[in-house]
Formats: C-alpha cells, sequence, structure tokens
C-alpha cells in the first residue's frame, strides 16, 4: 500500500482468527488505520494478497460487496446518520439484501423486529429510539455506530479507535460491549489506550512503519525487548 | 374556536392536503379560463418541482439540469401536436429549409401514444445516462452540478442550431387539435388541467410512499454519507441514478402536460435561467419536505406572473434577492417557518391547558413548574 | 495545410480566451472552493469599466493619446471587479463556506441582480468598444494571418498566468494562502489570519474575472450577458483540469479550447458543442477528478 510513493504497509502478513479480540498497536504512523482501510476496502493495496475464510479475494471487490462478505468497519469519528432516528439508523444498516429493488419493497417482519429490539437493548439506547441520532451524546453515537455495525452481522468486525473521547465508566461499558460482541465473531480493534487493550484484548499485534513488529498475548508483547525500542525509544538491554 | 382551527390546519396535515386537493379539483368552477389556464401551468411546474426535490432535497444531488427534461417531454408532446396540426403537411420550418418528407426522428411523433411514452422515456434515458456515467465515478457532486447546466447549454445550442429539425429559436407551436378534439376549447383545457391536477396528486403520493419507507432512510444517508453507505454496503451511485432518473421522468410528464395548456414550447423557456428557477422553487418551498416544493413552484410563479409583466426590472432584481433570502435566511424553506410556528402553537396549547382553571384543580402547582 | 495552421491558431486562441476566464475560477473555485455563479458577471463588470474607461478618455482626452485607454483600463478593471469580489465574500460568501451548493446559489442570484444593474445603467442592447488601433490587422505568416487582438489575449493569458504563479507559489503570502486551503486549522494556529486570507485570494480571483472582461472587449460587442456565454465553458476547463492545480486549468483550457475548434470545424457549432460535452463526460470516465488530482485519508 503506497501513498504517493509513501509505503504505509510493508509486506505485512497478518491473519486474524475467529471469535477473538485481536488489537492493533503500534506509534503514529504504523499503518494502522491504512491496515483497516485495505481490509474493508477504502483503499487499494498495491500488491500482495488479501483473503477472508479462504475463499475470498478482497482485493478486487468494492467496498459494499466487501461487507456483503461479512467485514464490517466502524470509523474513528462516529458516522451515523443524524437526520434519522437511532431505529432507522439500525434499521438501514441492518444484513438484508440491499439492492434498489428489494429496498423499495423492504418491510421489517417479526425476526427484524427482535433482531432491532434486541441491538437496542445492547447498545443501551432503548430509551433513545424515537430520537434523531444528531441528539445523542458521544459515547452514545459509538455505540450506535458499533450497533450499526453488529446490524450487518459480520464476520468480521473493524473498530477503529472506539473509546477515543470516552469517559471511563463509558470505557468499561464499550470494553463489556465489544465481548460480548466477539462471542461470535473475530473483531479487529485499532487503539492507543494501553490499559483498554490490557483488559480486553486476546491477542494483540503491534505495528511499526508498516510492519509487524511482535504478535501474542499482551504480557507477551509488553516483554518484547523490540516493542519496548519502539515505544520508549531506546534499546533495552 | 379559531384556536381549534389553527390546530386542526397544523397538526392534520394530511386532511388540509385531502382539502386542497378538492380545492384544486374544483377550481374550474370558480375560476376563469385564463386563470385556470395559470393555474394549470402552475401545477406543471410544481410536479418538476417535486421530483427535483427527490433528487435535491433527499439524495443531496443538485441538478442545473432539470429544464432540459422538462423540454424534452415538452417537446415531444409538441412534435406530435405540430404532426397532427399539419395534418399530413410537413411543419413550416421544415419546408423552408428546402426537405421533402419528414426526418426519421419525427416519424414516431406520428402517433400520440408513442409520443407520450416518448416523453417520459426519453429525458429518462438521457437522465440515466448522464447519471450513471458520473455517479459511477464518484465525481464530485459539485461537478456533476456543474455538469448538469453544461448539458443545458449543449441542448439549447442544438435546439436553436438545428433549426430544420426543431423549429429553433422560436420553437413549436401552432398547435390545433389533441386526439382529435381542439385544444384551444375551453372544455378540453378543463379536461387537461384536471388530468394535470390528478397527475399531481399522484406524483406526489407515490413519492411520499418512496420518501416514508426505508427507500427514504437510504436516499437520506446516500445525502449524509454516501461513503457511510457503502462500508453499510449500498451501492449509493444506483440510488442516485435511479432518483435521478425518476425525476427527469416527472419533469418530462410535467412538460408534456406544460405544452398542452400553454401551447407553446421554445429553447429559451428550457434554457439556464428557467432550470435553476426550478431549483429556488425547492429552495424556497422547503427542501426534504415534498409539499414545500409545491408551495415554492406555485408562490415563484404567481408572483413571477403578477410581478414580472408589469415590472419585469424589478422583478429580476426580486428574484435575484430571493434566491439571496432564501440561502442565508431560509434554509429550511417556507415549510421551516411553518413547522417552527407548529411546534410554537403545540407550545401554546400546553401553556393553554395549565391555564386552564380545571386543570389546575388537578394538578396544583403546575403553572409554577 | 494552411487550413489545418490556422485551426491549431484558432483552438491555442480559444485556450487562450478560456484560460484567461478560468484563471480567475481556478483560484475562487479551485483553491477555495467557492462556485461563484456571479463569476460572468465579474467579467461583465470588467467589459463594462473598459467601455467606461474608453468613453472617457473619447471624452476628456487629447485624440493622439486614446490608444492608451485600454492600457489604462486593464488595472482599473482588475480594481474594480477585485473590489466587488471582496464586496461579495465579506457580505456573503464568507457565511456559506461549508455549504457549496448554497453559495452556488446565492452567487447565482447576485449575478442576476448585477446583470440587471448593468442593463439599468447601460441599457440592454451591447455596446461596442472599438479596440486600440495598436492592435488592428494582424501578422502575417505566409498566407495566414493572426489577428493583432488574438496574440495580445494569448499574451495576456500567459502574463497573468505567470503572474498568478509567482504569487501563490513564489512568495510568502502565496504560501500563506495556500496553507489556509490546505489547513484552515493548522495554518489559524500558526497565526495565518484565514479571515483576511480568504478576502484577499477571492479578490485576487474576482480581478482577474475583471480582466478577462476587458480582454473579451477585443473579440465583439459587449452586453450585460457577456460573462454567461463564458462563464459554463470555464467551469468546465476547471472541471477537467481538476481542483486547485493551475497546471490543470491551463491544460483544462487548451485542451478544450482545441477540440472545441476542431468539431466546429469538422462539423458546426451546434453539434460541436454535444461533441465537446460527450468528449468531456467520457475523459470524466478516465479521470474522475481532472487532470491532476490528490489524494487524501479523509472520509467525506
Amino acid at each position: 500500500m503506497e501513498f504517493s510513493g509513501f509505503k504505509a504497509i510493508n509486506q505485512l502478513d497478518f491473519q486474524v482468527r475467529p471469535n477473538t479480540v485481536h488489537f492493533v498497536i503500534g506509534p503514529n504512523g504504523a499503518g494502522k488505520t491504512t491496515l483497516l482501510d485495505v481490509v474493508c476496502g477504502k483503499s487499494q493495496a498495491s500488491e500482495g494478497e488479501l483473503t477472508f475464510r479462504e475463499t475470498y479475494n478482497l482485493k478486487k471487490m468494492t467496498e459494499n460487496q466487501i461487507v456483503h462478505r461479512g467485514i464490517s468497519r466502524k470509523f474513528q469519528a462516529p458516522s451515523i446518520f443524524e437526520q434519522l432516528t437511532v431505529y432507522e439508523n439500525l434499521e438501514i444498516a441492518m444484513k438484508q439484501k440491499k439492492s434498489l429493488f428489494s429496498i423499495m419493497k423492504a418491510k421489517n417482519n417479526q425476526v427484524d423486529e427482535q433482531k432491532l429490539a434486541e441491538m437496542l437493548e445492547l447498545i443501551g439506547l432503548n430509551e433513545e429510539k424515537d430520537n434523531h441520532a444528531g441528539s445523542l451524546a458521544h459515547g452514545q453515537k459509538q455505540w450506535l455506530e458499533i450497533g450499526m455495525v453488529i446490524m450487518q452481522d459480520p464476520d468480521l468486525v473493524l473498530l477503529d479507535e472506539p473509546i477515543a473521547g470516552m469517559s471511563k465508566t463509558e470505557r468499561t461499558r464499550t470494553g463489556e460491549l465489544i465481548k460480548q460482541i466477539a462471542k461470535d465473531r473475530a473483531v479487529l480493534i485499532v487503539e492507543h489506550d494501553m490499559e483498554f487493550v490490557k483488559e480486553f484484548a486476546d491477542v494483540v499485534s503491534v505495528m511499526h512503519e508498516g510492519q509487524l513488529l511482535a504478535e501474542g498475548s499482551m504480557e507477551e508483547v509488553q516483554q518484547n525487548p523490540r516493542v519496548r525500542e519502539v515505544y520508549l525509544g531506546r534499546k533495552v538491554d | 374556536m379559531q384556536k381549534a382551527i389553527y390546530r386542526t390546519v397544523f397538526q392534520n396535515r394530511k386532511l388540509v392536503l385531502c382539502i386542497l386537493f378538492l380545492a384544486l379539483l374544483l377550481a374550474p368552477l370558480f375560476l376563469s379560463d385564463f386563470r385556470l389556464n395559470l393555474l394549470g401551468k402552475f401545477l406543471t411546474f410544481a410536479i418538476v418541482a417535486i421530483g427535483l426535490d427527490l433528487l435535491w432535497g433527499y439524495t443531496g444531488v443538485l441538478s442545473l439540469g432539470h429544464g432540459i427534461f422538462f423540454g424534452l417531454g415538452a417537446y415531444c408532446m409538441a412534435m406530435y401536436l405540430t404532426l397532427e396540426a399539419r395534418g399530413g403537411r410537413l411543419p413550416d420550418f421544415m419546408a423552408w429549409s428546402g426537405m421533402q418528407e419528414l426526418p426519421l426522428i419525427w416519424i414516431p411523433f406520428q402517433y400520440p401514444i408513442v409520443a407520450i411514452i416518448l416523453g417520459i422515456l426519453i429525458p429518462a434515458a438521457v437522465a440515466f445516462l448522464l447519471g450513471y456515467l458520473t455517479f459511477r465515478n464518484r465525481i464530485n457532486g459539485v461537478y456533476f452540478t456543474i455538469l448538469s447546466q453544461a448539458m443545458v447549454l449543449v441542448v439549447t445550442t442544438l435546439l436553436i442550431g438545428q433549426q430544420n429539425l426543431t423549429g429553433g429559436t422560436s420553437g413549436l407551436t401552432n398547435f390545433k387539435t389533441f386526439f382529435g378534439f381542439s385544444v384551444n376549447s375551453s372544455s378540453t383545457q378543463t379536461v387537461i388541467y384536471l388530468v394535470t391536477v390528478v397527475m399531481l396528486a399522484l406524483v406526489f403520493i407515490g413519492c411520499r410512499k418512496m420518501v416514508k419507507g426505508r427507500l427514504g432512510k437510504v436516499l437520506i444517508g446516500v445525502r449524509d454519507g454516501e461513503n457511510r453507505m457503502r462500508f453499510l454496503g449500498y451501492n449509493p451511485s444506483i440510488y442516485k441514478t435511479f432518483v435521478y432518473t425518476i425525476s427527469a421522468a416527472l419533469a418530462g410528464l410535467a412538460g408534456m402536460l406544460f405544452v398542452l395548456q400553454v401551447g407553446i414550447i421554445s429553447p429559451t423557456m428550457i434554457g439556464i435561467i428557467p432550470s435553476i428557477e426550478m431549483v429556488l422553487w425547492v429552495a424556497l418551498g422547503g427542501r426534504a419536505t415534498l409539499i414545500g416544493p409545491v408551495i415554492g413552484a406555485l408562490f415563484v410563479n404567481a408572483a413571477s406572473t403578477g410581478f414580472s409583466e408589469s415590472y419585469p426590472d424589478i422583478w429580476t432584481y426580486f428574484l435575484g434577492a430571493l434566491f439571496v433570502i432564501v440561502v442565508i435566511f431560509l434554509p429550511k424553506g417556507l415549510m421551516g417557518v411553518i413547522n417552527k410556528f407548529q411546534e410554537r402553537s403545540k407550545q401554546i396549547n400546553v401553556t393553554n391547558v395549565n391555564k386552564d382553571p380545571n386543570s389546575v384543580k388537578v394538578g396544583k402547582n403546575i403553572s409554577g413548574i | 495545410m494552411n487550413e489545418i495552421l490556422l485551426t491549431l491558431f484558432n483552438g491555442i486562441s480559444l485556450g487562450s480566451i478560456l484560460l484567461l476566464v478560468a484563471l480567475g475560477l481556478a483560484i475562487t473555485f479551485g483553491l477555495m472552493n467557492v462556485i461563484n455563479m456571479a463569476h460572468g458577471e465579474l467579467i461583465m463588470i470588467g467589459a463594462y469599466v473598459t467601455y467606461v474607461v474608453q468613453n472617457i478618455f473619447v471624452n476628456y482626452v487629447p485624440e493622439q493619446y486614446f490608444d492608451i485607454y485600454f492600457i489604462v483600463a486593464i488595472p482599473v478593471a482588475l480594481v474594480v471587479a477585485a473590489g466587488v469580489g471582496m464586496l461579495l465574500e465579506s457580505s456573503l460568501i464568507r457565511f456559506l463556506y461549508h455549504r457549496p451548493l448554497d453559495s452556488l446559489l446565492a452567487t447565482w442570484g447576485v449575478g442576476l441582480m448585477l446583470q440587471q444593474l448593468a442593463r439599468t445603467i447601460f441599457g440592454a442592447p451591447n455596446v461596442g468598444v472599438s479596440s486600440p488601433s495598436f492592435l488592428d490587422g494582424g501578422l502575417t505568416i505566409g498566407s495566414l494571418l493572426l489577428p493583432y487582438s488574438r496574440l495580445f489575449i494569448l499574451g495576456l493569458a500567459v502574463v497573468c498566468l505567470a503572474g498568478i504563479y509567482i504569487y501563490f507559489y513564489r512568495t510568502a503570502n502565496g504560501r500563506r494562502v495556500r496553507a489556509v486551503m490546505q489547513n484552515r486549522q493548522m495554518a489559524e494556529c500558526l497565526g495565518v489570519s484565514t479571515r483576511k486570507v480568504d478576502v484577499i485570494t477571492f479578490a485576487i480571483g474576482s480581478g482577474f474575472a475583471g480582466v478577462a472582461g476587458c480582454a473579451l472587449t477585443l473579440l465583439g460587442s459587449i452586453g450585460p450577458t457577456v460573462g454567461t456565454a463564458y462563464i459554463i465553458d470555464a467551469f468546465m476547463v476547471v472541471v477537467v483540469g481538476g481542483v486547485g492545480a493551475l497546471f490543470g486549468a491551463v491544460a483544462g483550457a487548451f485542451g478544450i479550447g482545441f477540440f472545441n475548434t476542431v468539431f466546429e470545424y469538422a462539423t458546426n457549432a451546434s453539434i460541436g458543442k454535444v461533441l465537446i460535452f460527450l468528449l468531456i463526460i467520457a475523459f470524466l470516465q478516465w479521470r474522475p477528478s481532472g487532470f491532476v488530482s490528490s489524494r487524501t485519508r479523509s472520509l467525506d
């Protein structure tokens, strides 16, 4: 992956296993967000392979095709639809045929209604359901967006700094939410907050200058001398 | 009593719309032929405005070229009317340019049904092509707007330049009959007017259904976060192309009804200025409201007919100022103002209840809250 | 052979006119992302300023100095149009920086009013401006006659282009402008007055519209709608060229100018217009954001 000649990710070999909360950490400019961009189709990888479930070649797909293969992404800044209600936001995100003609005659059946109700419960926005999403607090917006991502029933969830700007209690709630989500799917999270990572991570990958530096549990990674060098800026003997 | 009316007006919009619809249907009974004709013309503009609002208000795509779709519909109908009026002979402008027989592109327009179908299909097809080619490449929305205006220039130049095919600057006029009925007779005009009213109602109901359903939510999503929609699994270009095509078809329909009532169509009537004026109707009435554009179209055109005949200069200044005023002071249009009043009237109702002596008995300190 | 050369010259000449008209737009639209639909009326103002300056010379200046009027008119047109632009920016456009389509509509309204104002002051019929005698006639190369007025416009376009390039890429002020356009908040933090930069940049863009209007008087009589005739083509130049790049505008102007002339030569004026429009659409299939485009990481 190159930005005007600059290689943001260089020969990265990266795997995510199902039912894990997988964190990606690394200093600024390590290529974490670019990694997500490439996976979800926002950017094109200049070379290499990008396969999902060993069958789909994601490199040739557009963003919306990738979503239908089971990969959903939440962006760093909350990007919900402020003019729609919370319920409507979840409704358009819901897993369904998203072609023009199916949408034109789309109506919720009981299963859909139930799924929406469960999601409202899960993200704790039941009372806000008919309010415009624009009126939500920052943390609630983030949860709504996580909810929208999960409504698509993806196998792989990509979250970009989901707890940025959240209060302590909101962080904990978000962490629990992520744990819940990861029961049925793989979750890949880019995050800077080390305490949060420590608390909720199953696997941690450390990236640096577009390359994978270390991978393992948080303890293993923390002991890795190269990781400490990158983070602390000096060699640790 | 007055308050009660006030409340029904503001809180039961469906009822208001039904009454308005009935009033429009009954208008032939109490309007002179001249006024009815004007009203009918304005209502065709209202149809364009609804389509344009679907595109701009809901989907966020601004087209400065809807005059052309309106014009394509109008020309299709006018070509049929011209041929019918000439009764088998060539139109004058063709004869003058030395043509011997009817050119190929005119041949389908001998048949009214074909002309009507083409009057909707041709604008829709042009919009589909332009929309598909621009939206699929994710061309910047502003670029699209500029391209849509360039298209107006291209089509009007073509209409003027190909005089032997289109009648040039003077356009097409001097119609006599439509399906054998005289287009100038009062009864035919009344029927055409009623058809226009019904068409407007159908278009309104259809569009309302569209925007109230899930499609409407998806369109708003495309408007407010096109890229976000991609990551929810939608392909926004398809939605944009679809709405653009629909709104062009509606403009074509309106154009046909327009020609039947006004009796002339020429390039200046569908050029750059009329096209952008259509956008003003929507902006003034209120984007993303459907009823707003109808009000906007009626208001601007009524004002324009009243004003521009006696004071054309002042009217142009006023029109220019209107663009500025609407954008700066009324970004939500007249409907925004009405909605504000509605909210206020709700609040008034609440305070009235509190002042009501009966309610004081029930909850003692309500007014103190 | 001669015909080919003549078509080529006409193409370059049309390109230079388009470039001159589009240079101002390349600044206001390309750099600032403001769609100023009144740009055509700023051109008109430049043209009428030339007309007024000419009349002043006729009435108050000895006849032998008449030709100088045109040289005087160019800076005056620049200043007047820049002033109007400044007024427009500080009274209207600055409220609409985040609503590009709205600023399009509002400036269209302003344009409409300015047109009407011109009609009120100068009358609806076109007025003629007699070109200075040093621009009469033309350069003869073989059997080819290249009108001096056309060559002058070509030269003027090149000079303006060079001026803009030097200002924006070689001076501290220009650097400030580009900094603001690229990252407004950052520039503000570094102590750049963004309001001032906005006003001045917009005024410069408007000023060049005035110069273009001045040049257009050489090509024919002028009227209230003289600007509108060119403005859509000028917008197309910027679209084809790619936003925010002077080189793009040059490529766009000469590309459109050249193909326009060729198409019109091969068919006729109206079919030529259709062909050039189709060509632009086709071109955008290949380069959706114009000749020169930059990649960003933002998700808008």
